[in-house]
């Protein structure tokens, strides 16, 4: 078991980090990355809600087949906001800026990340850029879907450069946060934590960095293209000018797609953790989980063209793309397996952060086992843009990434705020999280398969009844992660103290008191064994852990 | 982080940030922090290549014909003058390996001179460009500038909008990393005159001239390749 | 290199007018299309299989379904049973030191391996057969414009067919049993065109020709719908395809697109006709909301402002010059850009009762 020289319980409780200087403004000027990280989550959380209130609105307005409740234009709003603020604000900040910041150091054994100056500036573009979109809400919102395709996107008469100009800013964020973390990991590591005794987390966040800083410039580069093009119409991309309007989807995907893999990286390291300590079992094949992390980093550089197999592009290209698409399907698969594996024999406790990681389990093998549709080369044809892709997309990025950021919040809440949510509460935010995504989105393949595409306000009302089941599980799935936010926010006030290490954690952050203290351990924590060696393995058959 | 709560033996130098266990340890991140971001900068940079050569692929005799307009004097002797600037910047950096501090200054400043002299160049040759009705994109003025290439014994093909729309995009974002350049130059220029900088501690200086010499080698593939392709 | 990634097709220096901002207007609240009804036996099956691609596209999804439901049993299974054998009983319940198994982590790489490697080639095998049009194939031009399509029979000239953005409209006649091939391109932004019973969905690009092709198996109509976002109507850019017997292809084709006056027709009936067949209605409103281009609702008469300051009275004439010269004349607070010219495609009787038609719009 890793252990601290000087364990956090016999210190004398010390002030936490909540408690050094308070105010706005100390807090916006701070350099700990725990509070960076803290206010990292409150901003993607408000985002959240603003695509959440999107995307409940668009189920609204599809609940009958006409067009009543939002005008084309406005729908068309609702799902580019949707999709922009979700992707650029929620889902990329969400598991690295916070909980990655939060719990880097932590989980490292060290101070602070390598540059805490850099990671402070990272924060303010993100606001910065945050400011853009909202600027783009106020001034009437932008239609152009969130992939910005021209030659709509250069000749939409909405808040095109503003959406733009933000995303443009939020990738600076995402670069310096991600240069910040692969110093933070190389350079700043506790004695004794050797690359193999790295918490899979860490390995995940550090896969994703090295994504985050070579996609990241091609999507900064392709938007100051699309807005010179818009501008100036320099006849790169608009075919009125002379240029190709697929030559943009190949510079966008070639960062976006990567970016599918910056937002599901992280929840699969949050998943590695938490099915590993509620178990109290070594993780299953830790290598093999940590190098499939580096392998989905590099082969998601060599897929892009997996959205584009009707755009135009040549037959060659969709044959390679497709072959590739099959390559990063593997390493995925053998997560999932390595997974499930480490529950033979643990001791499972079904507590609120497993339930999730269990729910994850389920969902995300739904999105990943559809995959193998999309990128098969003939069914793709029948089957892209259409529901299909929708469904696939949420049960990856909402059944994955967002399911695993909320089992995460969970496991570390204790540890971030010092307080311990009321686990009946939320089970009943599981079961209703769980019920309402599934049914939100399962019929959806079913009405893709059948042909109905998507971002369309009106529809062929054969499709109705399955938008309508749509809705009322969207609903549920709203009324819960509602009710997963009210009672987080009331343990802050009314929950009992969490205890340093409440579910038995043997990776370094549990070797703190909870909430941290500002320099985050008492003394200096040395590694001395793996993070998944917990107490209750039996090593008694002769077969060492490690 | 505040540096009253400095644990461990006292700091090796004024700028040794405590949240690092030794010197190297700090100067080791800094540099391998820089490297990193300076493939980020290649990286966004490629994705103009990238622009560039599908341009040149689709058109090829619009950019043979357009580049005819762009003053190969200028941009030769911008190259001169940024290639100087490469060799004073590493000659700032040696003296701030060796700790001499007259040295230091001298090298930034010429070094920040020739970053001016690049600059205002390139402004002689932007209004030069303008003047002619020379405009990226939908401004350009194609009589105009067909007229001023006829006087100069050459001609405009196709769609010359598209190349000075490539030109001004990556001559101007490389005109956004010399001024940056020329920022963080003046920057490390007042550090070393107050004194900050010597054998223990020379990694901004070393940091600044990597990205200088970054920005020096984005031109060295500009140049070739919109001055004085063949 | 690069021809890697463009196009096999023509890359073509388009002329289209793409066109600059349209003007941002709510648009009133239009109705669903009332389509033909939808080619599935129940809700939950795959539409109907009309194509000669539909059924081995369909042999491979049902594959991949079938994979899909055994290992997500497979797995979820085992989570099951491990959540329910291992459940933690007591708190110093033990657990096994396994921390890995080379064997098992090779087979689990390799079966899914290989598993995909089949899924792949049957894939690619399928694909190339699409993307090869055989020789005899009969020509149809497809033209996107937002929001309708217009589709032309190269060898049966004068012969074009619209999709109307309002109600479902034939927009395409095919003969069973025949290849098709479809030669596509966009005068404004991306469209994709779609036939779900087909299985074919093709991109339809500005600047760009596009192909696809097929042979229809099953007489009967079915949808074409846009399935690359296009802007505010993107969901009313639907169209029916009708699939005949051979021998009545060209009798229908001759039929579907005589566009003239019915015997005893008043010309601003026909105009109307003419209003919706020719794709007017995806532009220019009937209720006065302004749309991509003026509403028609008491046009006629009326004092316009050009965009270049000047002023007329809409009357026969410049009615007709815009209809055959879009951009001459263009009132202010439009572009004009969008619209494409007439002229050839509408005869003067054609102009004279669309001219009635907006005449009967006070």
């Amino acid at each position: 078991m890793a252990t601290a020289h000087t364990p956090a319980t016999e210190h004398a409780r010390e002030p936490s980090f909540y408690e050094g200087k308070t105010g706005f403004k100390n807090w916006f000027i701070t350099l700990d990355h725990k509070r960076l990280g803290m206010m990292y989550l409150v901003g993607t959380m408000v985002f959240f809600l603003v695509g959440g209130i999107a995307a409940l609105t668009l189920r609204t307005e599809l609940l009958t087949p006409e067009q009543d409740l939002v005008s084309a234009t406005t729908f068309n709003k609702l799902f580019t906001v949707h999709g922009a603020v979700m992707v650029f604000l929620v889902i990329i900040p969400a598991v690295p800026a916070a909980l990655g910041n939060f719990l880097l150091p932590l989980m490292l054994g060290v101070k602070d990340v390598a540059f805490p100056r850099l990671n402070l500036l990272s924060f303010w573009v993100y606001c910065f850029g945050a400011c853009f979109f909202l600027f783009t809400l106020f001034a009437g919102g932008l239609d152009t879907g969130w992939t910005f395709y021209t030659p709509y996107s250069t000749t939409t008469g909405t808040a095109m450069l503003s959406a733009t100009a933000g995303a443009f800013i939020l990738g600076f964020s995402s670069i310096l946060t991600g240069v910040n973390f692969i110093v933070t990991v190389h350079k700043m590591r506790a004695p004794g934590l050797t690359w193999n005794r790295l918490p899979l987390f860490v390995w995940a966040i550090y896969s994703t960095a090295v994504i985050q800083i070579l996609a990241t410039p091609v999507l900064a580069i392709t938007l100051l293209l699309l807005i010179v093009e818009r501008t100036l119409n320099i006849g790169i991309f608009d075919p009125a000018m002379g240029g190709d309007p697929v030559l943009y989807q190949h510079f966008f995907w070639f960062y976006s797609h990567p970016a599918v893999y910056i937002m599901i990286l992280p929840g699969f390291g949050i998943i590695s953790e938490l099915i590993a300590v509620h178990s109290r079992k070594h993780i299953f094949g830790y290598k093999a989980i940590a190098l499939s992390s580096i392998a989905i980093a590099i082969i998601s550089f060599l897929v892009w063209g997996h959205h584009m197999f009707v755009s135009g592009q040549s037959e060659l290209a969709g044959v390679v793309f497709s072959f590739l698409t099959f390559a990063v399907a593997v390493p995925t698969a053998i997560k999932v397996f390595s997974w499930v594996a480490t529950l033979y024999k643990g001791s499972i406790e079904f507590n609120t952060p497993m339930l999730y990681a269990l729910a994850f389990l389920f969902t995300f093998s739904i999105g990943g086992l559809t995959g193998i549709f999309l990128g098969s080369l003939s069914v793709d044809v029948h089957l892209h843009d259409t529901y299909f892709v929708v469904a696939h997309f949420h049960y990856v990025m909402m059944g994955g990434t967002i399911i695993a950021f909320i089992g995460g919040i969970h496991h570390w809440w204790g540890k971030m705020t010092g307080r311990m949510f009321n686990e009946a509460h939320a089970k009943w935010g599981v079961l209703l999280v769980f019920i309402g995504f599934n049914m939100t989105f399962f019929n959806q393949f079913v009405i893709g398969q059948q042909g109905m595409p998507r971002r369309y306000a009106t529809y062929v009302p054969q499709f109705q009844q399955q938008h309508v089941l749509s809705t009322i599980g969207s609903y549920i799935l709203g009324v819960g992660l509602l009710w997963t936010a009210i009672y987080l926010l009331r343990s802050l006030r009314s929950g009992p103290q969490a205890p340093d290490n409440p579910y038995g954690g043997a990776s370094l952050e549990w070797q703190t008191q909870s909430p941290p203290i500002e320099h985050n351990f008492h003394g200096q924590p040395v590694a001395d064994t793996d993070p998944y060696n917990f107490p209750q393995i039996d090593r008694s058959g002769g077969m060492d852990a490690h | 982080m505040s540096s009253t709560h400095a644990h461990g033996p006292k700091p090796p130098h004024a700028f040794f940030q405590h949240h690092y266990d030794t010197v190297e340890q700090q100067a080791g991140a800094a540099k391998l922090g820089m490297w990193v971001f300076l493939a980020t900068e290649i990286l966004m940079f490629s994705g103009l290549f990238l622009a560039y050569f599908i341009v040149r692929a689709f058109y090829p005799e619009m950019v043979l014909g357009s580049h005819e307009l762009l003053s190969k004097t200028m941009g030769g002797i911008n190259t001169v003058v940024l290639l100087t600037s490469s060799f004073t910047m590493a000659m700032a950096v040696r003296s701030a390996q060796v700790g001499d501090t007259p040295g230091i200054v001298r090298n930034l400043y010429m070094t920040i001179g020739c970053a001016l002299i690049f600059m205002v160049v390139k402004y002689f040759e932007y209004t030069g460009k303008f003047s002619h009705g020379i405009f990226p994109g939908k401004y350009f003025d194609y009589e105009r500038a067909a007229a001023y290439a006829a006087e100069h014994g050459h001609e405009l093909v196709g769609m010359p909008h598209i190349f000075f729309g490539v030109y001004f995009t990556m001559t101007g974002l490389h005109g956004v990393h010399v001024l940056a350049g020329i920022i963080v130059l003046t920057w490390i220029l007042r550090r070393a005159q107050k004194g900050h900088f010597g054998p223990q501690y020379f990694t901004p200086v070393e940091n600044v001239g990597l990205y200088w010499h970054i920005v020096d080698l984005v031109w060295i593939f500009l140049f070739p390749l919109l001055y004085l392709v063949k | 290199m690069l021809s890697m990634f463009f196009a096999p097709e023509t890359k073509e220096a388009a002329k289209a007018a793409a066109g600059a901002a349209a003007p941002v207007v709510e648009k009133a609240a239009a109705a669903a299309p009332k389509l033909p009804p939808l080619e599935t036996a129940h809700n939950w099956a795959l539409p109907t299989e009309a194509s000669t691609f539909a059924r081995s596209t369909d042999n491979l999804y049902l594959f991949i379904v079938a994979l899909d439901v055994f290992f997500f049993v497979l797995v979820i299974g085992a989570m099951v049973y491990f959540m329910w054998k291992y459940k933690r009983r007591s708190e110093d319940q033990k657990t096994s030191s396994i921390t890995h198994n080379g064997k098992i982590e090779f087979l689990w790489s390799a079966i899914p391996a290989v598993l995909l490697v089949v899924i792949f080639a049957w894939a690619e095998i399928d694909y190339l057969k699409q993307t090869t049009p055989p020789a005899d194939a009969i020509n149809i031009r497809v033209v996107g414009r937002q929001w309708f399509w217009t589709v032309e029979y190269p060898d049966n000239p004068g012969v074009s067919l619209t999709s109307n953005v309002d109600e479902p409209q034939l927009t395409m006649i095919v003969p069973k049993g025949r290849p098709v091939r479809l030669t596509m391109t966009s005068e404004d932004v991306l469209h994709s065109f779609y036939i779900p019973a087909f299985r074919i969905k093709k991109d339809v690009v500005p600047g760009r020709y596009t192909t696809l092709w097929f042979e229809a198996t099953t007489v009967g109509e079915f949808n074409i719908f846009c399935a690359e976002y296009c802007g505010d109507r993107h969901s009313s850019m639907t169209g029916v395809i009708k699939v005949l017997e051979p021998e009545m292809y060209e009798a229908a084709l001759k039929e579907a697109s005589k566009l003239e006056a019915k015997p005893g027709e008043a010309p601003a009936e026909f105009g109307r006709r003419i209003y919706t067949r020719r794709g007017c209605n995806a532009c220019h409103t009937l209720d006065g909301a302004p749309a991509t281009g003026p509403s028609w609702k008491a046009l006629y008469g009326r004092q316009e402002t050009m965009a270049d300051g000047s002023s007329l009275t809409v009357d026969d004439n410049y009615i007709t010059e815009s209809i055959l010269r879009p951009q001459a004349k263009i009132v202010a607070g439009f572009t004009g850009a969008q619209m494409p010219s007439y002229q050839g495609q509408l005869d003067q009787k054609q102009i004279a009762a669309l001219i009635e038609f907006i005449k009967t719009q006070k």
